[in-house]
């Protein structure tokens, strides 16, 4: 009775309709369904040297490999990282990515002239590296003078869960998950941009918890 | 003689105001303004706990406003999604899980290790490698100890499909 009740009020709750797509951010926003705006997932974590912070936004999800040679990064969107170092969850510091066309140009670590959702480009160009095409097999990198290194390019998406057996749990035709589950984001890819920051560089508090958070702005 | 070299002098520096201005509102076009489009931190939040209507309006929302427009939304959802929910895995409460999602930002420690939940360390980071879908399941349906409704705290898919790299870019080559 009690899990019938769980799976009514999750279909009651979830019914979103026929755009059930995506990755981490699924289901997400109607307005950026589909769109070159449309995020996948972000993540934050030690790099491989350890003074450093990866910090991945991956847009534009499950391009199967017959749509990632054409899918691009759009010069009209500001992709943006926000490092709050103090503990309001207002941003600090944003790191800015905007494609030119061919390369993607980075702004930041830097404080940015205003907060919130209205954006401009902050300073100068930190860093900057060409777009890896989908046949590359070396991903090409580069890194600023800033010590910060970049990468933008297709990717396998990192994501993995099985999106179709949770929309079943939600309408209502299936009550569990299967075992073993089957990865929806199989054999898919994305277009991720992979930044390694120097930890100084993020002003961290002496406790070293930040916060960060992603978006992606179009030009207005 | 002193008249005329007088109104050469003002009419100069007149000339050089009026040459200084236009200098001026010729070298610096208005910058260019990007707004709108779409945000995320933590892995499935606007997706599991936001209704449909709203989810335009969740991602139009800084983090810092999230809890006085969202909260009462989130608490509902989370007792929508399990009307049995107690505490969780972390002894959260319902009204202390939903204070804790409702500013959806990606914690990260700097200092320590970075993960979503290794079981003792919580919210520090997301690595590629996180299960992060498992983590949110048995935090939202696993009760106090984690093993409450079995069926739904795993979607038993718990790694990616291809292996991450050991150094920059880390993400997997393309399919």
């Amino acid at each position: 009775m009690k899990k019938t009740k769980v799976i009514v009020a999750a279909a009651v709750c979830l019914a979103i309709g026929g755009s059930i797509l995506w990755a981490a951010d699924h289901i997400d926003a109607p307005a950026v369904t589909g769109q070159a705006t449309d995020i996948t997932d972000f993540y934050a974590f030690a790099g491989s040297n350890s003074g450093n912070l990866v910090l991945v936004a991956n847009t534009q999800g499950l391009l199967a490999p017959s749509a990632t040679g054409v899918a691009k990064f759009d010069a009209n969107t500001l992709v943006e990282i926000n490092i709050d170092n103090n503990g309001d969850n207002v941003e600090d510091l944003v790191i800015q990515a905007l494609y030119d066309g061919a390369a993607m140009k980075f702004y930041g670590p830097i404080a940015p002239s205003a907060t919130g959702t209205k954006s401009k480009l902050e300073g100068s160009i930190t860093a900057q590296v060409a777009v890896t095409p989908y046949t590359t097999g070396t991903p090409v990198t580069a890194t600023g003078t800033n010590g910060m290194t970049v990468f933008a390019g297709p990717r396998d998406d990192p994501f993995f869960f099985d999106l179709n057996q949770f929309k079943k749990i939600i309408a209502g035709t299936a009550t569990s998950f299967n075992n073993p589950g089957t990865d929806a984001f199989a054999g898919t890819n994305v277009l991720s941009i992979v930044v390694e920051v120097p930890k100084t560089l993020l002003n961290p508090p002496a406790s070293g918890k930040i916060n960060a958070w992603l978006e992606t702005k179009k030009k207005i | 003689m002193k008249q005329l070299l007088s109104r050469i002098y003002i009419t100069g520096a007149a000339a050089l105001v009026l040459l200084a201005s236009c200098h001026k509102s010729d070298s610096a076009p208005a910058p260019t303004y990007y707004e709108g489009g779409d945000q995320m931190a933590r892995p499935a939040i606007n997706t599991a706990f936001v209704d449909a209507a709203a989810k335009d309006s969740f991602n139009a929302t800084i983090p810092s406003q999230m809890a006085s427009r969202f909260t009462t939304k989130f608490k509902s959802k989370l007792l929508g999604l399990n009307p049995g929910y107690t505490t969780n895995a972390l002894g959260l409460t319902a009204d202390q899980f939903t204070g804790v999602l409702v500013t959806d930002v990606l914690n990260v420690s700097t200092t320590g290790k970075t993960t979503f939940f290794d079981g003792t360390n919580v919210l520090t980071g997301r690595t590629l490698a996180d299960d992060v879908i498992d983590v949110e399941l048995k935090l939202i349906f696993g009760g106090p100890a984690g093993t409450s409704n079995a069926t739904l705290t795993s979607d038993y898919v718990n790694a990616n499909d291809k292996a991450f790299l050991s150094s920059f870019p880390y993400l997997a080559s393309p399919w």
